[in-house]
């Protein structure tokens, strides 16, 4: 039987075509990829100085820096991480463990799934309506609580996810040793799923640190330096938001060096959080 | 009035009762009325072609099934005077039947955490006894020897038929009164496998033991009384070495004769 080349060839021809349209793609998105970093760089840095750290968002024509920003978004980050995470995580364990087979769980999963790809600009609005109207004024409070609303379905995926990595031969085999449920969700699973949590809290802590839309109706923005939660509140995305459509020159250079701050600090994060999930793998 | 039925034959006490037993997969009937016994410190292998429900009755003794929806089993499973499946609390039951699982499972913690943790859960121990216990758990599951130096290291890092004997310690070491062994050395090597089977033989002079395996070699070098199953019935149940070498039931004759399954 002879090999039939013209076939064989047409298929080459075609695996080199593709190849060469898989390499372009990834070309095109890392050149793109590259250009915003390298221009984040060139444009931030100029700015970046000790006083970005240490000086309080300036009036337009003067000197300042972003200290007020940066601990803003650091304060409502973390309030709102520190309340979304736990009801993520118990939501979380819910779905991969007591619910796994309800039929409440899969409405649950699928709300949590339009939660996750909903607009923040709508969760923004919610809280605005939910909090800020009825307390008559912008404050940390909402922004915190935006935020929050913004991590949880993020935790309950990512928690859902790891539990349900965890082989089910170790949840048998530690009822098997008279373990009740709620241990071995303590005890086993989550000492099997730990990493890859961490991990899901750290992916949803990047998240919301680069979020605008939802404070730009919840926390507003503060030219000074406040800790008062129940006030306006300045954060990196919302200054850099207002300071770069501005016509201002210094304003516009202030932006771009918050936006660096922003940027290296969220692809910390994620780092981080690869380095984890990758460190759980080699166990 | 003794709870526990002498049997007139064999002189042998029946730890565990079942009569009558069928259980379902949702509307699937998988055992079909099963009775036999199992006699205390006695090792009763069962045996058949996959899908014949000896893992499913092994796993109906500790109510394994209960973790699953739509599984469900009917009839009586007598054990101590009580029916197994009318039981309410099933960690306790488990705690008194233990179980040993096909793949090894050893939990995410140190050697010494492994065991020191089923102990735990149910006794107040001091530190000095939990030692003990550790010790004395691995030294009957054969591993002592091996892991003394290094009951601080992770469980995870031991080879398959050591996390294997470390699984039969953490069973050992909460005192069940009867041990379900599910397919122990099917991802075992010889070596490991020979172990297993010496430590089985071992623990029979303290524990009843139940073991499923597809090894009928291992059946017969490990029981003294063997159940064949097929098509979830129980086609023949008697002393091992007479099942093995002049069986009643000409299913049984194919099965152990290599004619199916």
């Amino acid at each position: 039987m002879a090999l039939d080349l013209a076939k064989y060839r047409r298929r080459r021809i075609r695996s080199t075509i593709t190849v060469a349209l898989c390499w372009a793609a990834s070309a095109l998105g890392l050149t793109i990829l590259g250009v915003i970093l390298a221009t984040l760089l060139y444009k931030g840095l100029a700015g970046l100085g000790p006083k970005v750290f240490t000086e309080m968002t300036p009036p337009p024509g003067s000197d300042g820096g972003l200290l007020n920003a940066i601990a803003g978004s650091l304060v409502m980050t973390f309030a709102g991480v520190v309340v979304g995470t736990p009801i993520g995580i118990l939501a979380g364990t819910y779905l991969a463990e007591y619910g796994r087979y309800s039929k409440v769980s899969s409405v649950i999963r699928f709300i949590n799934d339009i939660l996750l790809s909903a607009p923040s600009i709508v969760t923004g609005l919610f809280v605005y309506e939910l909090l800020v109207r009825p307390m008559g004024h912008f404050s940390a409070f909402a922004g915190a609580a935006a935020l929050a609303v913004l991590v949880i379905p993020t935790v309950v995926r990512t928690t859902e996810n790891m539990l349900l990595l965890v082989p089910n031969q170790l949840r048998e085999a530690s009822s098997a040793l008279g373990l009740p449920q709620s241990l071995v969700i303590r005890k086993i699973a989550y000492k099997a799923a730990r990493a890859g949590m961490i991990t899901g809290v750290l992916l949803a802590i990047a998240r919301v640190s680069g979020e605008t839309a939802p404070l730009l109706f919840t926390s507003l923005n503060n030219q000074f330096w406040s800790t008062n939660l129940n006030a306006p509140m300045a954060s990196l995305p919302v200054v850099i938001f207002q300071y770069a459509l501005s016509p201002y020159e210094d304003w516009q250079r202030l932006a771009w060096t918050g936006a660096l701050l922003i940027t290296a600090a969220v692809l910390t994060l994620s780092i981080a959080a690869r380095w984890l999930s990758s460190s759980r793998t080699q166990q | 009035m003794n709870l526990m039925s002498k049997d007139v034959d064999t002189g042998l006490t029946e730890k565990i009762s079942v009569s009558n037993l069928k259980f379902f997969y949702g509307s699937t009937l998988a055992l079909k009325n099963i009775s036999l016994p199992l006699y205390e410190r006695q090792v009763t292998a069962f045996i058949g072609p996959s899908g014949c429900g000896k893992s499913t009755l092994l796993r109906v003794l500790n109510r394994m099934y209960d973790l699953y929806p739509n599984q469900r089993a009917e009839g009586e499973v007598m054990f101590d005077g009580e029916n197994i499946l009318d039981m309410k609390d099933l960690n306790l039951l488990r705690s008194r039947i233990g179980m040993v699982f096909q793949k090894p499972t050893p939990f995410p913690m140190t050697i010494y955490e492994n065991i020191a943790f089923g102990i735990r859960l149910y006794e107040r121990l001091p530190k000095s006894e939990v030692d003990a216990r550790v010790e004395s758990a691995l030294e009957k599951a054969a591993l002592w020897k091996e892991v003394k130096d290094k009951l601080q290291s992770s469980g995870l890092s031991l080879s398959g038929g050591q996390q294997q004997r470390l699984c039969i310690a953490r069973t050992v070491a909460i005192r069940p009164e009867v041990i379900l062994f599910d397919e122990p050395c099917s991802a075992l090597d010889p070596i490991s496998t020979a172990k297993i089977e010496e430590l089985i033989d071992d623990l029979k002079n303290e524990f009843t033991i139940a073991i499923v395996t597809h090894n009928m070699q291992q059946a017969a070098r490990v029981s003294q009384r063997t159940a064949f199953m097929y098509l979830g019935e129980l086609v023949e149940f008697g002393v091992t070495q007479k099942l093995f070498t002049n069986p009643t039931d000409k299913r049984t004759q194919d099965y152990i004769t290599g004619r199916f399954g």
